[in-house]
């Protein structure tokens, strides 16, 4: 064993957790390598140059959820790290019309009389209700989650501090919470709306990635996770990094690395190595072998528990849990280079209203449409799209006057039922492609390049299981103390030293970090126990 | 009557707002977007233009005209070559701060002041028997600033000449047959230029600059924009880091260079050979150690902030625009530590920050001080961190590519 192949701490995956992860334990002076399969660190958050000048973010594409704190302890913006405020939303409508939703609460009044008067005044009121439950929910994001099956005193505490925070809270807003989280955003949002469009617009966001349909239960629970990012000081805001996602994993990678962390490249972990029950380090599929008393794996639990480690290690009941962990992947991204701006007929020369997302949710009829296919394994004849043209906030990605667009995908389910993704790929561009030229005519004329990504190609590059973008489903019974599975939600694992920091812990997948900062913590509480 | 600057005409289309504030005697926009937001990140990530025409310019030449500069300015200008400017400060005979600006070199014998008040009877009275000759060309000339880092490739395109221009150097250039300086000068911390029209062409070169902008999305930006990149710049703004000594009713009211953190600018004040006005007290100050207060940055502790405010059942109110008033300091014993004259809200570090007056026991980097903070109606504190300024100072700011 030679020195050199020694460190206090190895990170499996170099994702934006597998870099955060790395940067805390470096701060805190663990030697700390951090090992990546691929030639680029970022996981399902980076950025390629795929046509010669324009810049795809081939699969996540905006931030919001990146916990502050991590901005600010790992002082990011040291390292580069440089926002890009999203003041519009932008959703066509099949009539031809538009809403068009900007950063004033005022003229947001007016834009949404225009579709229904009575609606104006309802806007306030569903901001305020759902603040008020993501205010009830914060604590719960940033901390470890109970382990309600504990039976340490510290687990007590924990439980009863959980029981004292939901029982403080006022009636309305723990059944507002209890509403949303078990019920569907279809039916909340009737309790406030009438405009088919406004509701298709909120309604949006509620099966980001899931499996539900926004009249499924859970599509409320969906909803609130997409809106608790608190970013550049605006609940629920989002932004784009400067150069996309993958621009902020690369600032991420630099900060790792000036606190000291080793990352390598091409490094495809084999295994971890485990001695007694102690995790001792890991192989590469190369051989090489490195050691350490802390080895993290910030892959999805399916990989953590089944692929890395061999599973005769693990409870009967953690592997059962586990092989039930729903993955389900159900969302696709089509990427395009466009040789000009594409013009909304009604809105003339006008491109002001691509300063942010551009959503094709009309209704909510139409997303449930849209996910009916997806029950019976197949992608929807006419997708909910999430785009941005990207180019509009950060010129440098495209050359001037080109655009980029990102088109994130609903429902395209991983299991196809009669076909396979190698043989859609393309139909499911063309799908895409037409559904944006019905409500941008001539949009097919200025495309000068496609991107799909299907689910299958979101597993077989970055490694996400069933190709699902948060690491598994967002579905009650895999969150909060049940993420990755009863009594494991803790970051730990049941092999000693072995431990989980990816998006399939608590809270969960997006681009937060929130998962890797706090399995840090625990981390480095664990290793000053020992010493 | 409100006056309107010459680019006025075009600023007026632009702004979708109609949102416009009083400058100087001018109409200047407070911001052209809904979202003062969208044009801050307009400078930080592509390029944004300014209208700062509203600045007062005054020509001074003559074959003493250097002579009179070492003797007013508290900053050496006999460092400053031609083709060069310097930002600088002058000085009442107490050591007091009257008022800063930038100061342009031409030639040996003639420069371009600029400053933000009304300077021309102050300047003429400090000529004496000198043979300087002073002329307020405020009106004669409009000033654009175009910032961020693509401002570099939108004024090239234009007049390639400026490709080499180091931070503060300025060259003449010709902008749709115009005769313009421009300057690599600012007031965001950014790369930026500023160029000096005469007032007659101000719209055709606007026009210039606007179409050379457009590949790039250049934008205008308002003065709400501009506050919260010049805090972020760590730069000081007169009439709110301080007032000209000349006008203060009492001490607490007039300050010394070096307690408004413009201690570098006074680089040689050893030299006999330059004795500017202020001078000797400002020798004093400095061997006695009479300075009342020091300027440092302030970073708040986002995460206690955030506390403060969810445990007091709120939402933390945290994308504030600059403050318009003075945010009280207070040290670990509750004792007046200082005050914050500029405080905002930075999207690029994503918390509060504040360039501050404290105590000097307190100004060392990596203290702790309590800023004042008002929760459900009542007066608390929350901790904030002594840092050095600016708080934001990209590599491009003063690279040469
Ligand atoms: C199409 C798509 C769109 C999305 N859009 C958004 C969005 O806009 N905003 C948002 O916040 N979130 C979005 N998400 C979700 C978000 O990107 C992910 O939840 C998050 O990036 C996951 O980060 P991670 O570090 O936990 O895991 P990953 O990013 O999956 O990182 C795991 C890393 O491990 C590496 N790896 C895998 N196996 C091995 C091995 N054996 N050895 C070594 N390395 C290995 C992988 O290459 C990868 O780099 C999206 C996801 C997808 C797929």
């Amino acid at each position: 064993m030679t020195e050199t192949n020694r460190y206090d701490a190895i990170i499996v995956g170099g994702g934006h957790n597998g870099l955060v992860n790395g940067a805390y334990l470096a701060k805190a002076g663990l030697k700390t390598l951090i090992l990546e399969q691929r030639h680029l660190v970022g996981g399902a958050a980076i950025t390629e140059e795929l046509h010669p000048g324009f810049s795809f973010t081939t699969f996540s594409y905006a931030l919001s959820l990146i916990r502050p704190e991590v901005i600010r302890e790992l002082e990011l913006t040291k390292y580069g790290f440089n926002p890009i405020y999203m003041p519009t939303s932008f959703s066509p409508m099949e009539n031809g019309d538009y809403l068009l939703l900007g950063p004033d609460r005022d003229e947001n009044i007016r834009e949404i009389m225009r579709h229904s008067p009575r609606d104006a005044d309802a806007m306030d009121r569903y901001e305020h209700d759902v603040g008020r439950v993501l205010q009830l929910m914060y604590p719960l994001f940033d901390r470890v989650p109970p382990n309600i099956f504990g039976k340490t005193p510290e687990d007590a505490q924990d439980v009863a501090w959980l029981l004292g925070h939901l029982g403080s809270a006022e009636p309305k807003v723990v059944h507002d919470a209890v509403r949303l989280i078990t019920g569907s955003i279809s039916d909340f949002l009737d309790d406030y709306f009438e405009s088919e469009v406004l509701k298709g617009y909120l309604a949006a966001s509620s099966t980001t990635g899931t499996k539900v349909g926004p009249m499924s239960a859970g599509s409320g629970f969906v909803s609130l996770m997409m809106a608790m990012g608190e970013h550049d000081g605006h609940l629920g805001s989002w932004s784009f990094h400067k150069g996309g996602n993958g621009g902020f994993t690369q600032v991420l990678g630099t900060a790792a690395q000036a606190f000291g962390a080793e990352i390598k490249l091409e490094a495809h972990v084999d295994h971890v190595i485990t001695k007694d029950g102690q995790a001792t380090g890991v192989v590469l599929q190369d051989g090489t072998e490195y050691y350490a008393d802390i080895v993290v794996s910030a892959l999805d639990p399916r990989q953590t528990f089944t692929k890395l480690v061999d599973q005769r290690e693990l409870p009967g009941d953690l592997v059962e849990a586990i092989d039930r962990f729903q993955f389900n992947g159900t969302s696709a991204k089509v990427n395009f280079a466009l040789d000009a701006a594409p013009k909304y007929p009604a809105l003339g020369d006008r491109t002001d209203q691509y300063r942010g997302f551009v959503s094709i949710a009309p209704s909510i009829e139409y997303l449930e449409r849209a996910y009916d296919a997806a029950k019976y394994g197949w992608y929807s004849e006419r997708p909910y799209l999430d785009t941005c043209m990207q180019s509009f906030l950060d010129p440098d990605m495209a050359p001037p006057g080109k655009h980029v667009m990102s088109c994130f995908v609903q429902y395209a389910p991983y299991h196809l039922k009669g076909s396979d993704w190698d043989t859609e790929r393309n139909n499911l561009g063309d799908t895409v492609q037409r559904t944006i030229e019905e409500f941008f005519p001539g949009f097919s004329d200025l495309v000068l390049h496609r991107e799909v990504v299907t689910p299958l190609d979101i597993e077989r590059v970055v490694g996400l299981s069933e190709g699902n973008i948060y690491a598994g489903d967002f579905l009650l019974p895999q969150m909060y103390f049940f993420r990755p599975a009863p009594e494991w939600s803790q970051y730990r694992t049941p092999i000693e030293g072995y431990y989980q920091c990816g998006s399939g812990t608590h809270p969960g997948g997006c681009v937060m970090g929130a998962p890797a900062r706090l399995a840090s913590q625990q981390i480095l509480k664990d290793r000053a126990a020992k010493a | 009557m409100v006056s309107t600057t010459p680019f006025h005409p075009r600023l007026a289309e632009l702004n979708t707002t109609q949102l416009w504030t009083h400058w100087a005697g001018y109409l200047s926009a407070t911001q052209y977007d809904i979202a003062a937001k969208h044009e801050y990140f307009g400078v930080r990530n592509a390029v944004g233009f300014f209208d700062a025409s509203p600045l007062y310019k005054y020509e001074i030449t003559g074959r003493d005209a250097e002579r009179y500069l070492g003797g007013l300015l508290a900053r050496d200008i006999r460092t400053c070559r031609p083709g060069r400017a310097q930002y600088t400060i002058w000085c009442d005979d107490g050591g007091f701060v009257l008022e800063d600006g930038v100061v342009f070199r031409h030639s040996a014998n003639d420069f371009l002041l600029t400053a933000a008040e009304p300077n021309l009877s102050f300047l003429q009275n400090q000529i004496g028997s000198l043979e300087v000759s002073i002329e307020d060309v405020s009106a004669a000339y409009a000033m654009l600033a175009v910032q961020g880092p693509r401002s570099r490739a939108v004024i090239a395109e234009l007049a390639p000449e400026i490709t080499d221009l180091g931070y503060f150097g300025h060259v003449q250039a010709k902008i749709s047959g115009s005769e313009v300086t421009i300057s690599r000068t600012g007031f965001t911390g950014d790369l930026g230029y500023e160029i000096r029209i005469p007032a007659d062409d101000a719209l055709a070169v606007l026009d210039a600059v606007m179409e050379a902008g457009k590949p790039h999305q250049m934008r205008p930006f308002g003065d709400h924009a501009l506050n919260i990149l010049r805090i972020e710049a760590g730069l000081p703004l007169i009439g709110v880091e301080f007032s000209s000594s000349r006008y203060a009713f009492n001490e607490h009211d007039r300050f010394t260079p070096d307690e408004l953190g413009f201690g570098w600018l006074l680089k040689g004040i050893d030299d006999d050979t330059r004795p500017f006005a202020g001078r000797p007290a400002i020798l004093n100050e400095r061997a006695t150690g009479a300075s009342r207060w020091k300027t440092v940055g302030l970073s708040v502790d986002g995460h206690a902030f955030e506390q403060l405010f969810y445990e007091a059942g709120l939402i933390p109110p945290k994308d504030e625009p600059p403050a318009d008033w003075e945010t009280m300091l207070y040290d670990e014993h509750g004792e007046r530590a200082g005050y914050a004259t500029s405080y905002t809200y930075s999207p690029m570090l994503q918390t509060q920050v504040g360039i501050a007056r404290v105590r000097p026991d307190l100004a060392t980097v990596g203290t702790t001080v309590h800023v004042e903070q008002t929760v459900n109606h009542v007066y608390t504190t929350v901790p904030a961190t002594v840092t050095r300024m600016p708080f934001f100072t990209p590599e491009r700011k003063t690279s040469m590519s």
